[in-house]
């Protein structure tokens, strides 16, 4: 940002910033005012149906609703439906919507465009909701307002599945029999969430405005939104401090600048409202290069790395050291698996034992490190785990990479090492399985199984877990096979991210479920 | 030995001279003078200058940034002088057969020089480094790609200039052959420029490289100077040592470089220096 965009970026604050006339109280809350806040890169396009990278999915979680929306805990909570039911078999869900709902063009919402939204938009334009909605084998709308999922056989993770981000509602009318990328309704944004596109700078900013007809009567709380463009870490926090923008989310701030932050007294900081996206980092080893298959290997590098410290000297006490393959945020986490505590010398007995011994120059074998292009922060977690394993002999040659190409050769599987993170939706069958499962050995795909780790054993237990009935029997199942991953050292798991979340504390009720600040901001307010 | 008698007498050179030694001894007794690994983090982030045991304070990462400058001492060296040498090379090689045997390869040659001249250089290097993967063999072939040219046209204008001499025609005469000509008789006369604009190429390839550093587009396995301001450029408004150390060494190499190779110019141009008063 030059100084010109800054200034007039202070400027159109000024002007917005005195909360309006008109002021009503809807049980406690005030009624108007503007939040600004950052977006990051910016997004391509305002439809999440149609793209699902990160600042899409942060803006577009004020335009679009889904069924459902989910508590800290992963608990379903209404969204568009008041109500649902499971029948016993596991095989159908019924949906109840609140009436009176309507898109953004002013016609109505019905469950014609849930239907339409799930088994033909998301079908064809969303690969994640592909995974789960491939599994039904009808879906119909015997009223305007009741919709029916038939699953071809159980699937026990499908309540996860309705949050605005996996199965976002669009229009039929306007998106029915068209080219869906080259719909012109793409640019008017019409969802039926409580904020509406009102205009789009490109490069400047996103202006959301409340949508009178939203169906939650008195909803939302705050009139207009601001989601700005600001390219460059340093000036994004100098706006939060000075209170230009009220609101910064993921990775909006660098994490060396948290601490400062967190101390300021105009700043509220809080790392709830990621539950549901529980990002998982990890260090992955392809498993089809020696001796990266051996398990013992893989041992010895969880035990090489100091996580404790990692977490403190790259992510500045953000996050905590991931136990497994399961975040302790996801639902049927097991806390009781092998642990790996910070050991060299365990490491070098290991490895020792393997039979890899040093050279001369004390290096056992060399391996190389495909370094995510997406930050400083990922740099510097290579360059951490690289002094690590350096000090046990393993010695670690990082390769810079740019976006496409880190993506291309880690889905081909032509990488030795690498450090991948993903979210896990809240449910191991929708966010954990892909990435150890044989099924899911695809090459070309990022995020599917890209080490090669393959254990029948843990095929098995996936799989049963999946359409297992009864959360006992998956607890069950889960917690088995988070121990034979965490013995078998599928992977190096290193931190489960925490984002920090700061708003001004003039902006209350921001973060009210485990979707965060991808949710709707009904219920924000400014006191 | 008038020549070296010329450089001492000029105070800009020696300073630069001074700095230059100073430089290239960090850079040689790096391991004795800062026995850490520059990329091992061996404090508490972010301490400031003069703490204990670190010098010139610690980076995000408690990484020791004297031994960051040392070390990054070798890299910016080696890779300037890498980087010129090539370039040298292929210009020298390039501008030579232009120049001597003129019409159809000169006009040929040229061409390609002036291609590489009308894409700005620094872009040039960003996308064959981006294009390539970043490496310290890259880096050195991407800024030897855009710092040939302006050799290569200088070589070509020398031998222009030298070939049709009477002492280059005396030697001919004599039934010396082509490449004894431009070996013993046309190269060491045309030599002084060619060394002179050599120098000034290894501060441009040093600048670039730490740009490219900058940018990210480093080898990641080697601290370098451009690679620290790149990392620290984030955090410049809690801890200002973690850029103002390596840009003040690049700062100080680049002049000293630059110091030299004009006290050069002034010593191997006795007319200019004459010119002067000097």
């Amino acid at each position: 940002m030059n100084r010109r965009d800054f200034a007039k970026l202070m400027l159109a604050a000024g002007a917005a910033g005195p909360i309006p006339f008109g002021i009503t109280r809807a049980a406690g809350q005030t009624r108007g005012g503007v939040l600004n806040t950052v977006i990051q890169p910016e997004p391509p396009i305002l439809v999440s149906a149609l793209n699902q990278q990160a600042p899409t999915l942060t803006v577009c979680g004020k335009i679009y609703e889904s069924l459902l929306t989910y508590d800290f805990d992963l608990t379903p909570k209404p969204g568009m439906a008041q109500s649902w039911e499971r029948s016993p078999d596991g095989l159908t869900y019924t949906f109840k919507l609140f009436p009176g709902i309507t898109f953004h063009d002013g016609s109505p919402m019905t469950a014609e465009d849930v239907v339409f939204s799930v088994t033909k938009a998301l079908m064809e334009a969303h690969a994640r909701a592909r995974g789960t909605f491939s599994r039904l084998a009808s879906a119909e709308a015997p009223d305007p307002l009741t919709v029916v999922f038939r699953l071809k056989e159980p699937f026990a993770p499908f309540l996860h599945a309705f949050d605005a981000t996996t199965a976002p509602v669009i229009s039929k009318a306007l998106y029915e029999n068209t080219d869906l990328r080259q719909n012109p309704n793409n640019a008017r944004a019409i969802g039926t969430g409580p904020f509406k596109l009102k205009e789009w700078v490109k490069g400047s900013h996103i202006h959301l405005v409340r949508h009178e007809g939203y169906y939650r009567k008195g909803e939302p709380y705050l009139d207009e939104i601001y989601y700005r463009v600001i390219p460059d870490a340093a000036s994004r926090a100098v706006a939060l401090e000075s209170g230009t923008i009220q609101l910064t989310q993921w990775n909006d701030v660098e994490a060396f600048d948290v601490p400062r932050l967190k101390a300021l007294p105009n700043l509220d900081m809080t790392t709830k409202g990621y539950e549901f996206y529980a990002p998982h980092l990890w260090l992955e080893m392809n498993t089809r290069i020696a001796p990266m298959n051996d398990k013992r290997f893989r041992q010895a590098v969880l035990y090489a790395v100091d996580r404790e410290a990692l977490r403190k000297r790259v992510f500045f006490g953000l996050g905590k050291v991931a136990t497994g393959p399961v975040s302790s945020k996801t639902r049927f986490y097991e806390p009781n698996v092998p642990k790996y505590e910070y050991a060299p010398a365990k490491a070098v007995a290991l490895l020792d034992a393997m039979g890899l011994k040093p050279a001369a120059d004390g290096k056992r074998v060399s391996l190389k490190y495909l370094v995510p292009p997406y930050g400083e922060m990922w740099q510097r977690v290579a360059e951490y785990v690289r002094q690590s394993l350096g000090k046990v002999g393993i010695d670690i040659v990082l390769e810079g990479i740019d976006v496409g190409g880190w993506a291309a050769r880690c889905g081909n599987w032509e990488f030795e090492m690498s450090a991948p993170w993903t979210y896990q939706y809240g449910d191991p069958a929708l966010g954990v399985s892909r990435s150890y499962i044989s099924s899911n050995i695809r090459k070309g795909i990022l995020f599917s199984n890209t080490s090669g780790y393959s254990n029948p054993e843990v095929d098995r237990l996936f799989e049963a877990a999946a359409v297992a009935q009864d959360d006992a029997t998956r607890q069950n199942l889960y917690s088995q096979v988070q121990k034979i991953l965490v013995e078998d050292a599928a992977v190096a798991w290193l931190m489960e991210l925490d984002f920090p979340t700061f708003t001004n504390k003039h902006i209350k009720d921001l973060v009210v479920t485990g979707s965060g600040v991808n949710d709707t901001f009904a219920r924000a307010y400014r006191a | 030995m008038g020549f070296v008698r010329a450089f001492l007498r000029n105070p800009g050179g020696m300073i630069g001279l001074v700095l230059l030694v100073g430089v290239i001894a960090v850079a040689i007794f790096a391991p004795l003078l800062v026995p850490v690994d520059p990329w091992e983090m061996v404090g508490a982030p972010f301490e400031p200058p003069l703490s204990p045991d670190l010098p010139l304070g610690s980076d995000t990462m408690g990484r020791d940034i004297a031994a960051g400058l040392a070390h990054g001492a070798r890299v910016s060296l080696a890779i300037g002088l890498a980087s010129t040498l090539a370039a040298v090379l292929v210009g020298v090689v390039i501008g030579a057969t232009a120049g001597w045997f003129g019409g159809l390869v000169d006009a040929a040659l040229m061409r390609i020089a002036e291609l590489f001249q009308t894409i700005p250089g620094f872009i040039l290097a960003v996308l064959l480094v981006a294009t390539l993967g970043p490496s310290l063999a890259h880096e050195i072939l991407a800024i030897a790609a855009i710092s040939w040219p302006p050799l290569a046209r200088l070589t070509r204008g020398e031998f222009l200039r030298l070939k049709g001499r009477d002492f280059v025609r005396a030697a001919a005469c004599q039934g010396e052959r082509p490449a004894a000509l431009i070996l013993r008789h046309i190269l060491p006369n045309a030599l002084a420029p060619i060394i002179v604009t050599g120098s000034l190429t290894v501060a441009t390839a040093i600048l670039i490289e730490s740009a490219l550093s900058f940018l990210g587009l480093g080898d990641p396995n080697l601290m370098s100077w451009g690679y620290m301001v790149g990392a620290a450029r984030t955090v410049i408004r809690q801890a200002w040592w973690t850029s103002v150390f390596p840009g003040a060494a690049i700062l100080i190499t680049v002049l000293a470089i630059n110091l030299v190779g004009e006290a050069l110019n002034d010593a191997l141009n006795p007319r200019l220096a004459r010119g002067r008063g000097a």
